[in-house]
């Protein structure tokens, strides 16, 4: 007697749909599993047989032989266990078999025949809506998630005798409530605020303009002036996450079993990663690719705290990253490919002591051109914008906070809108993410501005790549003015929150 | 422009016997009186073997070979029985057989007689922010009224001498321990090539040399030879720029100083020279009322706030009281808005400077 039941594997950011085919003959008991499993599929017998009988069924006493199709393809984790659990109790009669093709089931169970929780559960369910099969049976806890999409019967189950009176159509599938996003109904209240910042008022400014045109930003100033508490409240100034986007969130988020509570993920994320951390671990990696830390930062923050201290080696896997919005990850014949369109935020000592241009540093020349030689390369590249951070004054402590996080985040909308509606048709979205002939063709400024600009290229070392980073913020700073074109201020304000050290030749000397 | 035999010989001489000056010196004084030495009396001071092999290799030197090595080097040689060596540096005891050039030599060949005024600008390594604008300034405003500025480009106060004096394509030297086609340090690249394209860079030694420790105040006793006037930014009690002040000071020239909080340890030194009686220079002018004469010419001056208008004129004057950086400068986003705005102005109509961690300095 065989039976087959859909279910889905995670190949990396993908779903490959699998078949378990269940085969009971005559001859010896025994049970096996084929098709390339893990430890964790192997043990799945184990599981499996416990559970049934826990549950009240019969464990037949045939030769089963069990395979997951296609059977080159590797095979992770505990995700099958309910898959198998079903196509025995089909093979075996105990629930019908007709029912149970209309279904793609996933899910891990436990000895008594309780169903858990698996990671990856919203990919399934775009898998089986790609695949057209009408509905699917997931553990309760991740129906919410699996509900995100739409078009989907799905059934949250709790063990494994609710999944076969459903089969039986003894119980109706217990449909969840699609989960709903509203638009802007992120929870401010669960997020560091601005509002609890004292002093910075430029700083809270760069955050800003970096918000409004998703400029990469670099904070620099002395230990424990607030370089780590700004960058953390730059996710509560950003634009709510589409409906689109958190889906895409959530996805990556279940994926890496990082997902908790909540079926969607509404805010953005941030990342902030330690900085020992190795280069596959940063953009993805291991024998089986799993998505690393700029993957789970996608649509959100990827936070560098101490920018010089990170390996040479785990920067340099960021510049992909970073051009392409994606990283491909190749392991023998096969290419995976994670999304990562992330903000940077770094954060940086000026100088080794990290007093830089106060009496108190006691760094030579030496020391500081070594120290920013660290950072240089690929990295300082991307950055459009540095800040310069100094410990805020007494009174500046005492005074009550600045602005709030709600208050910025108005404004931050609505330069995104003004951008999207002058981008639109440019496959582009916002101003750091104008290509040089973008800039040419849509900024547009007045004499004044130009002339700024000119002046600023002319005076020294501002490279041609650092005149369109001045140009890109330029824009930015218009759209949060509302203006149409970007005028003298604008360009001044961006150049004093220029990256490029030095406009004067010795500097760079 | 050439160089002798006896002088490219005396040369080779002192390049072969660098290792054992280093391990011979004793302080820079020592060092000017063993370079003062003729050439037997040098060989004299070794012993047996080793004075036989390089006495040997001295009578045996060949001068085209070392010509052609310079020229492969792109330097040109001058010696002291030159016409176009500069005679404020021929008439000192100790002065360079030969000066090996780099870039403009009509530069060095100026600086000839008691009316081509040099001025040489030195101090501390690790300078402050104020420091470096000083030098700077200096070097502009010299510069800017035709005086050569002369330094030995090291980090900080020296390089930014030079620095300033390149600003206004004004005329300045460099004089560098090892060989003048080599850039030390290394990191002055750029600066060097800036100051090769400009004015000259000069050493004693053959090309490609690298230099002991004692090149470095044989060195300073070159500038402090070439220029009329010896001006020290910055030093620490114990920096090597009181050697060059020092030196000037033996050869009856001119020595300044710019003064520095009384509580710096890094002004210290410059103070003391201050205390024993050397010109106090505030900026350009002092320097150039001394070595050209009261009133003579008058340096580039700053540019003047009262040129401004008003919210940029109060924006600069709350820098110049010392609140120097955007965070004192703003207490909200907007006023940051229009301080960062402001502040670049100033920095674009050369009011201000960025320096390192986001402070403002007032440039001279």
């Amino acid at each position: 007697m065989l039976a087959r039941v859909s279910t889905f594997a995670i190949d990396g950011f993908a779903t490959r749909r699998i078949a378990v085919e269940v085969d009971l003959r005559s001859g010896l008991p025994a049970f096996t599993i084929v098709g390339l499993g893990d430890a964790a599929v192997r043990e799945s017998r184990e599981r499996v047989h416990a559970a049934l009988l826990n549950s009240g069924f019969a464990f037949p006493q045939r030769r089963i032989t069990v395979n997951l199709a296609p059977a080159h393809l590797r095979k992770v984790g505990p995700g099958f266990d309910l898959a198998t659990a079903c196509g025995l109790l089909a093979a075996s009669q105990q629930i019908p078999l007709a029912e149970l093709e209309r279904w793609a089931v996933c899910g891990e169970l436990s000895l008594g025949g309780d169903v858990r929780r698996c990671r990856g559960v919203l990919a399934v369910a775009e898998g089986t809506r790609r695949a057209r099969i009408a509905g699917l049976i997931v553990p309760r806890g991740c129906a919410r998630e699996a509900a995100l999409v739409d078009g989907l019967v799905v059934a949250g189950v709790s063990s494994l005798r609710e999944v076969a009176a459903i089969l039986r159509g003894e119980a109706p599938p217990d449909l969840p409530p699609a989960a709903q996003v509203a638009p802007h109904a992120c929870s401010p209240a669960e997020q560091p605020d601005l509002a609890d910042v004292r002093g910075h008022a430029h700083a809270i400014r760069a955050l800003t303009i970096a918000a409004a045109g998703a400029h990469n930003i670099l904070l620099s100033g002395p230990p424990g002036t607030g370089k780590t508490m700004l960058a953390r409240r730059l996710p509560s100034i950003l634009p709510p996450l589409s409906r689109a986007e958190a889906i895409a969130v959530t996805r990556i988020h279940s994926i890496a079993g990082r997902l908790t509570g909540a079926a969607l993920v509404e805010q953005r994320p941030l990342r902030a990663p330690h900085h020992t951390i190795s280069p596959s671990g940063l953009v993805g990696g291991g024998t089986l690719p799993a998505p690393g830390e700029a993957s789970l930062a996608h649509h959100g923050v990827l936070f560098l705290d101490e920018l010089s201290e990170f390996s040479r080696s785990a920067l340099e896997a960021l510049r992909q990253p970073l051009e392409d919005g994606t990283v491909a990850i190749v392991r023998g014949q096969r290419t995976v490919t994670f999304p990562t369109r992330f903000q940077l935020v770094a954060s940086t000592n000026p100088c080794p002591c990290g007093h830089a241009g106060s009496t108190r540093c006691r760094c030579s020349e030496g020391d500081v051109a070594r120290h920013r030689r660290k950072l240089s390369g690929p990295l300082l590249d991307r950055m459009d914008l540095l800040v310069d951070l100094q410990r805020p004054t007494a009174e500046q402590m005492d005074a009550p906070a600045v602005t709030t996080s709600a208050e910025v985040r108005d404004a931050v909308r609505a330069a995104r809108e003004r951008q999207a509606v002058r981008l639109a048709g440019t496959g582009q979205t916002t101003n750091a993410a104008m290509t040089p002939r973008l800039l040419r063709d849509v900024v547009r400024a007045e004499a004044g501005a130009h002339a700024a600009l000119h002046d600023a290229y002319r005076m020294g070392t501002l490279s041609a790549r650092g005149h369109q980073r001045i140009l890109r913020v330029a824009r930015t700073i218009a759209d949060l003015g509302a203006r149409e074109c970007v005028c003298a201020k604008d360009v001044a304000e961006a150049i004093a929150l220029r990256q490029d050290d030095v406009l004067d030749g010795a500097g760079a000397a | 422009m050439t160089a002798c035999d006896r002088c490219l010989r005396r040369t080779a001489l002192v390049a072969s016997l660098a290792p054992h000056i280093e391990r011979a010196r004793r302080d820079h004084r020592h060092i000017a009186e063993l370079l003062a030495l003729c050439d037997d009396d040098l060989l004299a001071g070794l012993a047996g073997a080793r004075r036989r092999e390089l006495a040997r290799r001295h009578d045996a030197f060949d001068p085209a070979a070392a010509r052609e090595r310079m020229a492969g080097a792109g330097l040109h040689g001058v010696c002291r029985h030159d016409s176009a060596y500069p005679q404020r540096l021929a008439r000192t005891a100790d002065a360079p057989a030969v000066l090996h050039v780099a870039g403009d030599q009509g530069q060095l060949a100026a600086l000839g007689g008691d009316d081509a005024p040099a001025v040489a600008v030195v101090g501390a390594r690790r300078a402050g922010q104020d420091g470096i604008e000083v030098a700077r300034g200096l070097g502009r405003g010299l510069a800017a009224a035709g005086v050569t500025v002369v330094s030995g480009m090291a980090l900080g106060i020296d390089s930014a001498a030079h620095a300033g004096a390149l600003e206004v394509g004004g005329p300045t030297l460099t004089v560098l321990a090892g060989g003048a086609d080599v850039p030390y340090p290394p990191s002055k690249r750029g600066l060097y090539r800036a100051i090769v394209q400009a004015g000259a860079a000069v050493s004693e030694m053959p090309p490609g040399f690298r230099p002991f420790r004692w090149c470095f105040p044989a060195r300073n006793r070159t500038i402090a030879g070439l220029a009329s006037l010896t001006i020290v930014v910055e030093a620490t009690e114990r920096s090597g720029s009181l050697i060059t002040a020092e030196l000037a000071q033996d050869l009856g020239r001119a020595v300044g100083a710019v003064p520095g909080p009384v509580t710096a340890p890094r002004a210290a030194g410059s103070n003391a020279l201050l205390r024993d009686g050397a010109l106090v220079v505030r900026h350009a002018q002092d320097a150039l009322d001394e070595v050209l004469g009261i009133g003579v010419a008058t340096a580039l001056s700053g540019r003047r706030a009262n040129e401004l208008q008003e919210p940029l004129r109060v924006l600069l004057r709350r820098v110049e009281d010392g609140c120097d950086t955007v965070s004192e400068l703003a207490a909200t986003p907007a006023q940051a808005q229009s301080a960062l705005a402001g502040l670049a102005e100033l920095e674009l109509l050369g009011y201000l400077r960025r320096g390192p961690g986001g402070r403002y300095v007032r440039r001279l």
